[in-house]
């Protein structure tokens, strides 16, 4: 069943690289850990049968450093490599070099990781493959004529971007035809001041949008998909608290959702687990097809503990050449699973890193509680990569039992020898918009700006 | 003559470019102001910025690019007059 899949390089570090060492486990998978010379003593090269040490504490000369790691395998005699997310999880060029060296990739074709990683092509598909795109200009506009013509076909709010911004740079937002007239030959002139091009487009602004994405596993004919995840809640584009179901969602719009991410897997004949990512307006009850995922992502415990099943080990199988095992039909839902990811960041001076040692690492238990990390007590976190400890995550029967299952679990966390977010992220819990699940993308960010304001005030 | 000796705010990895494709943001013997920033520190995938601290000459790097630092390490050493 596993064939091409004997011996796994684990090309990554941390909870991801102990997690797929499990999954190799289970599945009677010998397992190779990587480790930069800071990670010999940490838990994922402990869990796993071997493991090689691929260079110096720099991420660019270690978990990044292809050489290294394609000399890794063959000195370790593996024949496949699981890359985890992060780091050459999505690098096509590494992906062609693992499969020229003559080992399996536990991964989507060079060709999808290319196709899906460039912005334009992505869109290109999704429209190939009937799934509604964010409505707007197709490419730049010239002027405010063109601007008009884009503006009467997609409607008002509208984005004016500067195609040479990015991370919400360079952004401003219309409500009606006599602003369009007024903003359009301002934001050209302040896209040639601030990036050296006056180049803009024009996009539906969608306010208050969700994140929403969905889980699809494909083995190059045939695609399911795992239902979706809502992923709203986030801070400097990092995603704080993840859930499964999206609450609020209509049965109907979540059907059509779901059925679009698998067209769009099928029609590129997509192979491994990948996720398609959506903006979904709740107001219009509209979703529009954003970028997708061509691997595993962090937040994918969710839809395992609503789903009962092992997405690594379905990567692993497909990657070792099976076809799909299963059918639609058999994935089915219960109940519903949140996580909160647990950073060493310190809330109270501006999530500043904490790296250093950890003298205290008690994890939460109990009933469905589920911890994934790559730490334990008397260990070090390094400060050369993420900051992320653990991710807790919780099953309940509804979204009511799993949130207070949460706060339980986050209760239970204690962590001395650096600072960490639980404190913040049990706060979230008790915030009506979290409960009620009304939330969106910049709600997060509004609270801490307005709470940073009050603080200002009140000193 | 009087040194001001630039250390290491943080633990993490010391560059002395803002991106690979850039030039270095200062080479040594070259004059730098107290508020100029002279590397970056970057500490679990964030970046901090490393200022002179003070007026003077940039006399020489204790580090290499991408050499790994803790937290008061000599990044650099400044004549200040």
């Amino acid at each position: 069943m596993t064939g091409g899949v004997q011996t796994l390089l684990v090309a990554n570090r941390g909870e991801i690289a102990l997690r797929i060492v499990r999954a190799a486990q289970e599945l009677g998978i010998r397992s190779v850990a990587v480790c930069s010379e800071v990670d010999v003593d940490s838990l994922h090269v402990e869990h796993a049968d071997s493991h090689v040490v691929i260079g110096p504490a720099s991420a660019t000369k270690s978990y990044l450093n292809v050489d290294a790691l394609l000399a890794a395998a063959e000195e370790a005699g593996a024949d496949s490599v699981h890359p985890g997310y992060g780091f050459l999880s999505e690098n096509a060029e590494f992906a062609q070099r693992v499969i020229d060296a003559g080992l399996t990739w536990v991964g989507p074709a060079p060709e999808a990781i290319r196709q899906m990683g460039d912005k334009a092509a992505a869109r290109a598909a999704a429209e190939r493959a009937d799934v509604p795109t964010v409505p707007g200009s197709d490419g730049p506009v010239s002027g405010l004529d063109e601007a008009r013509e884009v503006a009467e076909t997609v409607g008002y709010p509208l984005a004016i971007k500067a195609s040479a911004g990015g991370g919400g740079r360079g952004i401003r937002i219309v409500a009606n035809p006599e602003e369009l007239a007024a903003q359009v030959p301002v934001a050209q002139a302040e896209a040639k001041a601030a990036f050296g091009s006056g180049e803009v487009y024009l996009e539906r602004f969608v306010a208050r949008a969700k994140h929403i994405e969905v889980q699809v596993i494909g083995d190059g004919t045939r695609a399911i998909h795992f239902g979706e995840r809502e992923c709203s809640l986030q801070r400097r584009r990092q995603k704080v608290i993840e859930e499964a179901p999206a609450p609020g969602l209509p049965d109907s719009v979540r059907e059509e959702l779901t059925a679009s991410a698998v067209r769009l897997a099928e029609r590129v004949g997509y192979s491994g687990a990948g996720t398609v990512e959506y903006l979904y307006d709740p107001a219009i009850q509209e979703f529009f097809f954003i970028e997708m995922n061509t691997r595993i992502q962090v937040e994918h415990p969710v839809t395992e503990m609503i789903t009962g099943h092992d997405l690594v080990k379905e990567q692993l199988l497909i990657a070792a050449g099976n076809a799909l095992s299963i059918t639609q039909d058999d994935v089915q839902f219960t109940g519903h699973s949140i996580e909160a990811r647990l950073n060493a960041e310190n809330p109270d001076f501006d999530f500043l890193p904490s790296p250093g040692h950890l003298d205290v690492f008690r994890m939460p238990g109990g009933p469905f509680v589920r911890v994934d990390s790559g730490f334990e007590a008397g260990r070090g976190v390094p400060p050369f990569y993420d900051s992320m400890l653990a991710k807790i995550i919780v099953w309940g029967r509804d979204r009511d039992e799993a949130l207070s299952r949460l706060a339980r679990a986050l209760d239970e966390v204690e962590v001395q020898g650096i600072a960490t977010t639980v404190a913040f992220k049990r706060r979230l819990l008790d915030l009506p918009e979290v409960r009620s699940g009304d939330y969106h993308t910049t709600y997060l960010e509004d609270m801490l700006r307005a709470e940073g304001s009050s603080d200002k005030e009140a000193t | 003559m009087p040194e001001h000796v630039v250390k290491s705010p943080l633990p993490g990895v010391f560059y002395r470019r803002p991106s690979p494709d850039d030039p270095v943001f200062v080479e040594e013997g070259a004059e730098v102001t107290a508020e100029q920033t002279i590397g970056l520190v970057e500490v679990m995938k964030q970046f901090a910025e490393v200022k002179a601290g003070a007026a003077g000459t940039l006399s020489s790097f204790a580090v290499e690019n991408e050499s790994t630092v803790g937290p008061g390490d000599d990044i650099a050493t400044i004549e200040t007059s």
